[in-house]
């Protein structure tokens, strides 16, 4: 059976509660999309031009500092979102997202969903009002990281 | 020769040291001789360990409840005390004070979900709570551990989760903080497996162990998840010294941790742990 793309959308946690009309506006921007395990979902520096929400799989986000290769500094799985710079100029990705596993997603092309937002601001506040606890937590998730908790207490 | 304590808490009891294993870089794991009479304690409960001519410290038990004969204590090396414990080598001898304190709520949480949070090396006063679950597994519901660390090389215990995630009556998630691409496990704060675990929040009893940021981040998203602040127990450090709540070291607001913890709920807590004033 063929699931239709609204229906995928209407599945993922990150669209719970969407009207129909949203969904079907959205779905519009919206295709699906598998990567292999260790292929690059994107790569630092590239146009953010489509961004990912995880249907099954885990992807890691990478970034290579200098003298220590690749460090990952998150993991995103299943029903969570890769890409957040799609969302602001210069709409350029920050760091690597590369699929741990197989990874099924729902590619969302950024262009087009701007494009949507910036036509109907209540599409826009929509997507801003999800968007935005992810941002928050993952910075909250970001301070504890640089805090070091679990280094060498200070002598 | 070890006797769980009968006589004046302030007097060490001369015990042997039987094995000792290297955890991690600086994390040491001994058993001690707890001699015929064996040593009984609560799993949460901690012990004041004396190096010889060094000093005394105060440090959670983590080896098995159910198994008396041994005392078991893991060590990180941070300071002169804990440096001289953890490089102890079998057949010295140490000082050993307790058990002190008031230990995890397992008898009382039978039937519900548990979930425990460990952070680094807050896995080790959890490990007796584990032992305990896993030994009388029919007595709960869901059991969920949930462990955080800063890297995949300072994984605690690692051959022990590893073994217990081959049972499939325990579900296990660990994070790292950060990791090389060879890594396929989790990476990001262990609070970021709290909302993915399968748990009843209505029915959870939650125990988190580590760093005090982490326990109130792990704290507040348990909460967020719709467990209830009484449900949750989180276990604090403070400098103990007496252990019988007489020196004052361990004050915490109106408590004594060494006596009225370590372990306390999260909504006896929630506000004094962020008073950076005490």
């Amino acid at each position: 059976m063929i699931t239709g793309m609204d229906a995928i959308i209407r599945q993922h946690r990150f669209f719970a509660g969407l009207d129909e009309d949203m969904i079907a506006l959205l779905a519009g921007c919206a295709r699906n999309v598998v990567f292999k395990p260790g292929q690059y979902l994107f790569h630092t520096g590239e146009d953010a031009n489509e961004f990912y929400l995880i249907r099954e799989g885990q992807v890691a986000l990478d970034v290579v500092a200098p003298g220590k290769g690749a460090i990952t500094f998150q993991t995103v799985g299943y029903g969570e979102i890769v890409g957040v710079s799609w969302l602001l100029p210069p709409y350029r990705w920050m760091h690597d997202a590369r699929a741990v596993d197989q990874v099924h997603a729902i590619g969302m092309d950024a262009a087009c969903l701007r494009g949507k937002c910036d036509a109907d601001h209540d599409v826009g506040y929509e997507m801003m009002r999800r968007f935005l606890p992810v941002l928050v937590s993952r910075l909250q998730a970001t301070r504890l990281q640089l805090l070091d908790v679990y280094g060498k207490p200070a002598a | 020769m070890l006797a769980t304590r009968e006589i004046d808490p302030m007097v060490p009891q001369v015990a042997r040291v039987v094995a000792s294993r290297r955890e991690l870089g600086d994390v040491w794991t001994l058993d001690i001789d707890a001699g015929p009479r064996g040593f009984t304690f609560q799993p949460g409960q901690f012990n004041m360990l004396y190096a010889f001519g060094v000093g005394e410290a105060a440090i959670s038990i983590s080896g098995d409840p159910g198994k008396t004969e041994r005392l078991v204590h893991t060590i990180r090396s941070v300071g002169k005390v804990s440096d001289a414990l953890a490089r102890l080598n079998v057949g010295d001898t140490i000082g050993v004070r307790g058990p002190f304190g008031g230990g995890w709520p397992v008898a009382g949480v039978e039937g519900s979900d548990v979930v425990v949070v460990a952070g680094g090396l807050g896995l080790a006063p959890l490990r007796p709570t584990l032992y305990h679950l896993l030994a009388n597994r029919d007595r709960y519901g869901r059991i969920v551990l949930l462990c955080g660390a800063r890297s995949p090389n300072d994984i605690l215990y690692r051959h022990e989760l590893e073994a217990w995630r081959e049972r499939l009556d325990i579900d296990i998630d660990v994070s790292v903080d950060h990791a090389d691409p060879a890594w396929h496990g989790n990476v990001g704060v262990v609070t970021t497996l709290v909302p993915r675990a399968a748990f009843d929040p209505a029915r959870t009893t939650a125990m988190i162990c580590g760093p005090e940021i982490m326990m109130r981040f792990a704290a507040i998203a348990l909460e967020e998840r719709g467990v209830a602040p009484e449900r949750i127990y989180v276990s604090m450090e403070r400098n103990m010294k007496c252990a019988i709540a007489r020196c004052g070291h361990c004050q915490f607001s109106a408590d004594f941790v060494c006596k009225d913890g370590p372990v306390a709920t999260w909504a006896h807590l929630r506000r004094l742990l962020s008073l950076k004033e005490i």
